[in-house]
């Protein structure tokens, strides 16, 4: 039980995958301009990265590596999940309208996006068993999430500063990025790996 | 003919990194040091090449509605390739790279040069402006990599620049420094570009004089 602890927190802050491996910037510096789009978005890139990892594992062990195709996993899991979360945002349209309306449209933004992709590469580099790639990703997605509002609640005071004019936008993100990611910084070294 | 144009853009005018702030996942992970940033920076190009080559070619085949699906899989079999070829001829690069490398595939600068302008281009012009955008993409790399490795360890391409009496600021090197960074390159890229408008302004205003 503590092992699995261990690897949520180690995935959600002391490896946080924003801050400290520097994948979803696109999604980091694009939705974090308001706080209710990041945290829908938080929501969106927990579920699918759940669930995209539990299946990418189901397909690597019981199709992938019977057949000796080992290599073809980068090919796989990206149709893999751009399919899946194609069916997903159908589904949601059709059967829950009211979800669909709150974070419909960011499924289809993040399915094919380097976090959904990064999570199931890591769990197959490290050989992960099905329960402990499941609570690498849940980690990962909280972090991705945590990182994200975080982020965007900054943001927003950002707006009632003074800025130089040359770092307005972009620039100063970036700046605060590396601030909050310095914040972070503070728990490596945490858990022993 | 236009093709040496076709090649320029990327560099400077449409640099992916500083221009269309696209793909900067890499341009953050793998720049703590030249020689990392000049291997991803070139695997990158070679990935766009091929790829803008072979939607190209195919480009009257793929039919518009399948043709994103079609897209990804042609980057991530090109990838693959790359990959199983930096293992075979450069481990200690691949273990460097890491995971980066298998995350090329869903770089957004290489679907959009493939939607953008292979699809509508013949072979030859998509393959030059796949070597530009390309070497674009590797001199922003190599600019990024080159300034955190001086700053932060004192050194370019493992060669010691500075003496002993320089004492590095680590946290350049590592994640935080990668931001900041950046946030400062974009900010003085868009003093230099304020600069260059007011001049023209001003030679344009002196030209109504006349």
């Amino acid at each position: 039980m503590t092992e699995y602890f261990l690897l949520f927190l180690s995935a959600a802050i002391v490896n946080n995958f924003v801050l400290s491996r520097y994948l979803g910037l696109c999604i980091f510096f694009g939705v974090s301009k308001n706080f209710h789009a990041s945290s829908s978005m938080g929501l969106a890139i927990i579920s699918i990265i759940t669930m995209s990892s539990m299946l990418t594992w189901v397909i690597e062990h019981f199709i992938l590596q019977p057949l000796g195709l080992y290599f073809l996993r980068m090919i796989v899991f990206v149709v893999v999940i751009a399919v899946f979360v194609q069916l997903l945002e159908m589904v949601i349209k059709k059967f829950m309208p009211t979800l669909y309306n709150i974070w419909g449209i960011y499924l289809l933004l993040v399915a094919t996006n380097c976090v959904i992709l990064g999570v199931p590469i890591i769990n197959s580099e490290e050989h992960f068993t099905f329960l402990k790639s499941t609570v690498n990703a849940l980690g990962s997605g909280t972090g991705f999430a945590i990182a994200l509002i975080l982020f965007a609640s900054l943001r927003e005071k950002l707006q009632f500063s003074d800025v130089p004019k040359s770092l307005e936008g972009l620039g100063i993100a970036f700046i605060l990025a590396g601030m909050l990611a310095l914040a972070f910084q503070g728990f490596s070294g945490m858990i022993p790996l | 003919m236009n093709l040496w144009k076709e090649f320029t853009k990327g560099l400077i005018a449409e640099n992916p990194i500083f221009r269309l702030a696209l793909s900067l996942c890499p341009a953050l992970a793998v720049t703590s040091n030249v020689y990392n940033a000049l291997g991803m920076g070139l695997t990158v190009m070679f990935v766009i090449t091929c790829n803008n080559i072979s939607v190209s070619t195919f480009r009257n085949v793929i039919h518009p509605k399948v043709r994103v699906p079609v897209y990804i899989i042609s980057i991530a079999t090109i990838v693959t390739v790359a990959m199983l070829v930096l293992e075979a001829f450069l481990p200690v690069l691949f273990k460097e790279l890491g995971i980066y490398l298998s995350l090329v595939v869903v770089f957004a600068i290489i679907l959009a040069r493939a939607e953008v302008f292979a699809a509508k281009n013949k072979v030859i012009p998509a393959m030059v402006d796949g070597l530009g955008m390309g070497a674009g993409f590797t001199l922003g790399m190599v600019t990024i990599g080159g300034i955190r490795e001086i700053i932060g360890n004192g050194s370019f391409f493992g060669y010691q620049l500075l003496g002993s009496w320089y004492h590095p600021p680590l946290i350049v090197i590592l994640a935080p420094g990668g931001f900041i960074v950046i946030g400062f390159i974009i900010g003085a890229m868009n003093l230099s570009e304020k600069r260059k408008k007011e001049k023209m302004e001003k030679t344009a205003a002196a030209g109504g004089n006349i």
